[in-house]
């Protein structure tokens, strides 16, 4: 239970993919234009992660050191195919949307450091958790730039219009420059509202 | 296949879609490395010969192999091996004949693999339906972009280095906040060439 709470904090704050350990910030930023397209990848990311590392886990006494790299790009790669194709089937919308940034789940450095740091010294089902738990903090992060974006943007949230047809839409926001801006502010915030360990230590080592 | 001439392509994925200020790819290595302009510049030389070759490689793979059999799904599976093993073949010819290169470039290599931009190429150029000639236009281009961007944030990053900044923004936060201001810069280029 212990280790599930704080596998549950590393994911969330301490250890954040995003604005604390820069990781997978490639398609953070390129689909965070809308929320929507946030929240499917962030799902789908969380899916991706939790089974590979999964899969990662229950294999890991049988994968030889020196091919762990390869075998675990496989892994993923498939589960990311069965992403590919689940959107392709059914959101064939959304799939398109988010273009080629489905398949480059396959590099987004989240799942493949979970895999590596995690996964590969601990058990099946709390390689899942932590798998899940890191996607979900990847998702939150996603899901708060998206909310700014996509509001100032388009004046939407999710698609529905909220800011009415006074505000005139701050089209930077939804370009390229808006979400380098957001992810920064994001960082610099993070970076006040959870002190990093180590720094809180050495405060307190002077003091 | 859509008919743009190469060159407008290759232009293109210099200024206006270039790689990491519009498209977002390649910023791990972006934010990683590009403390030093010499070390920028060399893995750029890298990324831009992998690319150059992958495209080309996947783009024969993808149309002569794939599709024939009916297997298109698999371009990620296949895409990323491709590129693990030339990166790996590269690796090994240059420290074979280029012992200097090989000290220059050498430890960049393997990182490359994992470079979002190289599979990302590869991807848009199945998406946008790209021909042989176009894709090649695509990947050096691209390589280009993707040096000229990493090559002037090392430079940015000399001055700023001495600079009195907010303690949270130090690392990674001003690094995203210059790249925001040159994509900004960047986005100047919008009128002169377009490709979507």
């Amino acid at each position: 239970m212990t280790e599930i709470i704080r596998v549950f904090k590393a994911g969330i704050y301490k250890d954040n993919p995003v604005f604390r350990q820069i990781l997978g910030i490639c398609s953070s930023l390129a689909v965070t234009n809308l929320l929507t397209n946030s929240l499917v990848m962030g799902v789908g990311l969380m899916f991706v992660t939790a089974f590979s590392s999964f899969t990662v886990s229950l294999l890991r006494s049988y994968t030889p050191k020196h091919i762990r790299m390869m075998v675990q790009t496989l892994i993923i790669s498939a589960y990311v195919i069965m992403l590919d194709l689940f959107l392709k089937a059914y959101m064939p919308d959304m799939s398109k949307a988010l273009g080629p940034y489905v398949g480059l789940i396959i590099t987004n450095c989240i799942i493949m450091g979970r895999a590596e740091a995690f996964a590969q010294k601990n058990k099946p089902f709390i390689s899942f958790f932590d798998g899940l738990i890191m996607g979900l903090g990847y998702t939150l992060v996603l899901l708060f730039i998206a909310f700014f974006r996509e509001l100032l943007g388009f004046g939407t949230l999710f698609g529905v219009t909220v800011l009415g047809s006074g505000w005139v839409n701050w089209t930077l926001m939804i370009m390229p420059p808006g979400a380098f801006f957001m992810l920064g502010i994001v960082i610099w915030a993070t970076y006040k509202l959870f002190p990093h360990e180590d720094d809180a230590g050495k405060a307190g080592a002077k003091a | 296949m859509i008919d743009i001439n190469p060159w407008i392509i290759f232009f293109a994925s210099i200024f206006t879609n270039n790689m990491i200020l519009a498209n977002f790819l390649g910023m791990c290595s972006f934010i990683a490395v590009s403390n030093e302009i010499k070390t920028s510049l060399s893995l750029g030389q890298a990324v831009t010969f992998v690319l150059a070759a992958t495209s080309v490689l996947n783009y024969f793979i993808y149309h002569y192999l794939l599709v024939p059999i009916g297997l298109e799904y698999l371009r990620f599976i296949v895409f990323i091996i491709v590129i693990a093993a030339f990166v790996q073949l590269v690796e090994m010819i240059i420290e074979r004949y280029f012992e200097t290169l090989y000290y220059s470039l050498g430890i960049f290599l393997p990182l490359i693999t994992v470079n979002c931009a190289i599979l990302g190429v590869s991807l848009f150029m199945i998406i946008r339906d790209y021909s042989l000639i176009q894709s090649f236009a695509f990947g050096v281009g691209s390589g280009l972009g993707w040096t000229l961007a990493i090559v002037a944030m090392a430079g940015i990053r000399k001055k700023i280095r001495t600079a009195k900044i907010p303690k949270g923004l130090e690392g990674p936060g001003i690094t995203l906040i210059v790249t925001g201001i040159m994509a900004l810069a960047f986005l100047g280029f919008s009128g002169i060439v377009q490709i979507q």
